[in-house]
């Protein structure tokens, strides 16, 4: 049986993080009422002109750079013509043959793919290269109600970056880790806030399968309606098979455009695809050519460390392990959340753990960000090193920490509240240490006998007794040297 | 008083300013001379006396042009006011915000009055292509007044306007002010804004003013003039007094007479009265050079291709869908576009459009676009050596008289000859001015000839100073006779 390979090449839209759009100076903002961001440079009234917003221009130098692009000296706007309601002036303002930035890669790694597939990565730290990014303006929204059609023009005009990969990626969960690290570092740079069900960050793919040793690509397939990252990796998870399928079967393919449907977990025909559509792309006449030093310039001054310039440094001061790097850089204020409780703590990596564990089930439980955190960085480093100073014991500091989450409270403070200073007094423990011997004969003479385990007993008996307060590996190193 | 329509707007100003008349008089001047000639001529698409006379009870006359009022062509946009550009597509469209100018122009305490007739989106040489009326030549009503600013034009001819703002894009206002026999500027490219000017070919287009004397352009042009940021081909350039340069006369000025605007195929009247002005011009003193515009013959195969791809995208957005004209019971979304156009455009957009469409084309892009694009630029550079030796060329700026209403009509080709002597400056970016240089009598009536001056690009101090020493020496008295 003939074995096939898949080809996909993803072209990923990102709505820039600018107050203003791309060529007005109407807010962009999600959400808001129909028709209320509108002017009449984004309603292509008669007479409007663009004028260029600088801050957007920045954002795709910026991504240049994070990206390993090739930047031009000199960019240019062009029209692309074609006719479309939710289209203003029936020409979008885009990039033809002098775009922002050529090249560059996205780099995978093994925490950007499905948790499912972290175990059979097939090409460990691939790369997928980028052919180009350029920056347009976002078209409006249509509605299609029972009789009538309606268009919000607040998303027309919003700046829009294209991101277009070379065919690089082989499988539904290289795209799944394409998208998580572009998603990611679109995030890291302020470029954008990629979220996919705010239609900030959308995804086209094409698609085509090729028997294994042969050069030739199969016939490209086009899937829409990709609305989340996982849903990109169903929508090919269906698609590759069925395309084999139809070729196994001595079937061919048609040059197509399929919709996803992400309910039943199918692709279904949108269309097939006619001739190549003809753009009539031209300089836009309005706008000058853009020289990019000066934004390059810019950018640079504030290009953010990379993720994995992150993780390789919390691995580096923090001693954490990279799978634990890997997770605190995977959110950026995680990140920021636990560097500042790190900074002074004498074992950031119990910091780590606090925050992987302790902190990020309560987060779970409660449906709450990192952002929204009860408990500041810096309260979650006090009550680490009140632990780690032995100041209190881990028990006491479950305790603390969830009075803490609820409360809001410092930790000190929730500490001598409650009275729960661990007691380390070596007099004091001795004292309870003989009230304990005295109290349970028992168990003392099993202990002398040879049955170890009636130390945990009698320790056990202790810290009741010291009502948890006892430092519990003194009150151990006490008990044994007492029975000996 | 007297009929106040005869003066200019610096002589206007000046009654103003000594409480000869007020503002409000000056309208009222303007309501009569409209009521009793524009019905033979039809320069207005629409005009609100009501609202001019309010403005005027109002206005400010120490401002620059306190209380003056200005008439629009109907393709500039003015806050509550239609905005047709004589289409059918547009009909009863009210504009929603001011164009730069009229902000501009309302803050010097100007009062813009009335929509003037033009070609429809400006596309014409005639003013015949209006989707409205026609309108005709004051000099002689059975013909046409020039275009596309045809209405502005007339309106300043006709003393129905003190002044009048048109566009120019390939001699649209050079060429009607020739034929009405008034004064008519076109800036350099980046020197006015277009925000608010309805895009024919956006590399081509300014904003400029009619008026019966070269100072009041001047005065006009410094009140628009200037950076604008809401339009990024502005140029961004300290502010100027345009009326610094008028000195009276032509000592030390070298002007470059360029070989190739006199030709066999223009009438001979004409070119016997543009030589008469460059006479005048040397007695004035300024030294005569024969200069030479090698790429002059391509420039209106280029301009056709440059102005029509830019218009094919710039009239998509005329799609019944935001607003303008809608083709009722569309059965689809390609039906309505299709229909709405088709209704709502007339022959010569349409024709334009297409033209436009097709040189866009892939396949055909690099052989007429591009290659538009780089004999454009040996016509700049043609300027550009030209002007290395001389302050100004001086040239007609139509080859012919005005011609009857409907003469060419059917014949596009003829009519974009028109524009031959025009269409380079616009090509090249530079500025350029029309002056009355004489009249001709032609079966019992006199037609003005109007003479071109073409200056540097951002040289207009220049050009006005030049352009009204001749209006002093040769243009007063055919000004005076307006009909
Ligand atoms: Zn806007």
């Amino acid at each position: 049986m003939t074995e096939y390979l898949a080809t996909i090449g993803l072209e990923v839209h990102v709505q820039l993080r600018t107050r203003s759009k791309m060529f007005c100076s109407c807010a962009v903002e999600f959400g808001a009422e129909p028709n209320t961001h509108v002017c009449p440079v984004c309603l292509g009234l008669p007479g409007a002109l663009p004028v260029m917003n600088e801050e957007a221009l920045r954002l795709t130098a910026l991504a240049g750079l994070m990206l390993g692009c090739e930047i031009g000296p000199v960019c240019k706007f062009d029209r692309k013509n074609y006719f479309y309601p939710d289209m203003p002036k029936n020409y979008q303002i885009s990039q033809y043959d002098l775009p922002f930035c050529l090249g560059g890669a996205v780099p995978l790694h093994d925490l950007s793919y499905p948790k499912d597939a972290q175990k059979m990565i097939a090409t460990k730290d691939k790369k997928i290269r980028l052919v180009r990014i350029h920056l347009e303006e976002d078209v409006a929204k249509s509605f299609h109600m029972e009789t009538v059609s309606g268009i919000d023009f607040n998303r027309a005009g919003t700046p829009l970056l294209e991101i277009v990969s070379e065919p690089d990626i082989a499988s539904p969960e290289e795209a799944f880790a394409y998208l998580t690290v572009l998603q990611q570092l679109m995030i890291y740079g302020g470029i954008s806030d990629a979220d996919m069900e705010k239609g900030q960050m959308r995804c086209d793919v094409n698609v085509s399968v090729r028997p294994v040793g042969t050069e030739k690509f199969g016939t490209k397939i086009e899937l829409k309606n990709l609305n989340s990252i996982s849903g990109v990796r169903r929508g090919l998870a269906f698609e590759i098979p069925r395309q084999i399928e139809i070729l196994r079967a001595g079937g061919t393919l048609d040059q197509e455009t399929r919709r996803w449907d992400d309910v039943r977990g199918e692709t279904t025909l949108m269309r097939i695809k006619e001739s190549a559509h003809d753009y009539r792309y031209f300089p836009d006449p309005d706008l000058l050519p853009v020289r990019t030093a000066p934004l390059v310039a810019a950018a640079r001054a504030r290009q953010p460390e990379l993720p994995w310039e992150k993780r390789a440094r919390f691995v580096a001061d923090f001693g954490v392990s990279e799978y634990d790097a890997s997770v605190l850089s995977d959110d950026l204020e995680m990140a920021a959340y636990f560097e500042t409780a790190a900074k002074g703590a004498r074992k950031p990596k119990n910091v780590a753990n606090w925050i992987l564990n302790d902190l990020q089930s309560a987060l779970a439980t409660a449906s709450l960000g990192i952002r929204d955190c009860p408990i500041r960085p810096e309260g979650l480093d006090e009550l680490v090193h009140l632990i780690d100073s032995g100041v209190i014991n881990s028990r006491q500091g479950k305790e603390v920490f969830a009075e803490m989450f609820s409360t809001g409270k410092a930790a000190a403070g929730i500490v001598e509240e409650k009275g729960l200073r661990q007691v380390s007094d070596a007099g004091a423990i001795e004292a309870l240490a003989d009230e304990v011997l005295a109290a349970n004969p028992g168990p003392v003479a099993d202990y002398k006998s040879g049955k170890a385990s009636a130390l945990n007993f009698l320790k056990g008996q202790l810290m009741k007794l010291s009502k948890g307060k006892a430092n519990p590996s003194l009150a151990g190193e006490i008990l044994e040297k007492k029975l000996q | 008083m007297g009929d106040l329509t005869h003066l200019t707007i610096s002589e206007l100003q000046a009654g103003f300013r000594k409480g000869d008349f007020t503002p409000a008089d000056a309208v009222r001047a303007l309501e009569a001379r409209i009521q009793a000639v524009d019905p033979q001529i039809g320069a207005f698409l629409a005009r609100d006396f009501d609202s001019a006379l309010a403005a005027a009870k109002k206005a400010d006359v120490s401002q620059p042009l306190g209380g003056v009022p200005i008439g629009i062509k109907d393709a500039i946009n003015v806050l509550g006011e239609q905005c047709t550009c004589a289409s059918k597509i547009l009909a009863g469209y009210k504009a929603p915000y001011d164009a730069t100018v009229i902000a501009r122009l309302k803050a010097a305490g100007a009062i813009p009055f009335g929509r003037l007739n033009l070609d429809e989106f400006a596309m014409g040489s005639s003013t015949e292509n209006s989707a409205y009326q026609i309108t005709k030549n004051p000099w002689d009503p059975t013909r046409i007044p020039g275009g596309s600013s045809g209405g502005s034009a007339a309106a300043v001819s006709a003393r129905m306007a003190y002044a009048t703002l048109g566009s120019d894009t390939g001699g649209s206002i050079r060429q009607p002010a020739s034929l009405c026999g008034v004064v008519g500027l076109k800036p350099s490219y980046g020197r006015v804004s277009r925000y608010g000017l309805v895009a024919f070919a956006s590399s081509l287009d300014q904003i400029g003013p009619f008026a019966r004397s070269t100072r009041d352009c001047a005065s006009l042009l410094s009140v628009m003039a200037g950076k604008d940021p809401h339009d990024s081909t502005s140029l961004d350039l300290p502010p100027e007094d345009f009326t610094s340069r008028m000195t009276g006369d032509l000592r030390g000025i070298r002007l470059g007479i360029p070989r190739e605007y006199f030709v066999d195929g223009m009438d001979p009247r004409v070119r016997a009265k543009v030589e008469e002005a460059i006479k005048t011009c040397e007695t004035l003193g300024a030294e005569l050079v024969e200069v030479s515009l090698p790429h002059t013959e391509y420039a209106i195969g280029v301009y056709y291709i440059i102005a029509t791809a830019e218009a094919s995208a710039n009239l998509a957005r005329f799609d019944g869908v935001r607003y303008g004209h809608r083709a009722k019971n569309p059965t689809d979304l390609l039906d309505h576009y299709r229909r709405s156009r088709e209704e709502g455009f007339g022959s010569e957009v349409k024709r334009r459009i297409i033209l436009g469409t097709y040189v866009l084309s892939s396949g055909y892009y690099d052989a007429y676009y591009l290659r538009a694009q780089k004999v454009r630029t040996l016509i700049r550079q043609d300027f550009t050596r030209a002007f290395e030796t001389v302050d100004a060329l001086v040239c007609p700026t139509s080859p012919d008289l005005a011609f009857k209403i409907g003469e060419r009509v059917n014949d596009p080709l003829r009519m974009y000859l028109a524009d031959i002597f025009t269409i380079a400056a616009n090509l090249a970016g530079i500025c350029g001015i029309s002056v009355p240089c004489g009249l001709v009598e032609e079966k019992g009536t006199s037609l003005p000839v109007g003479l071109q001056f073409l200056g540097k690009p951002l040289d207009e101090s220049r050009l006005l100073g030049i352009a009204d020493a001749y209006e002093q020496a040769g243009a007063k008295e055919i000004l005076a006779q307006i009909p």
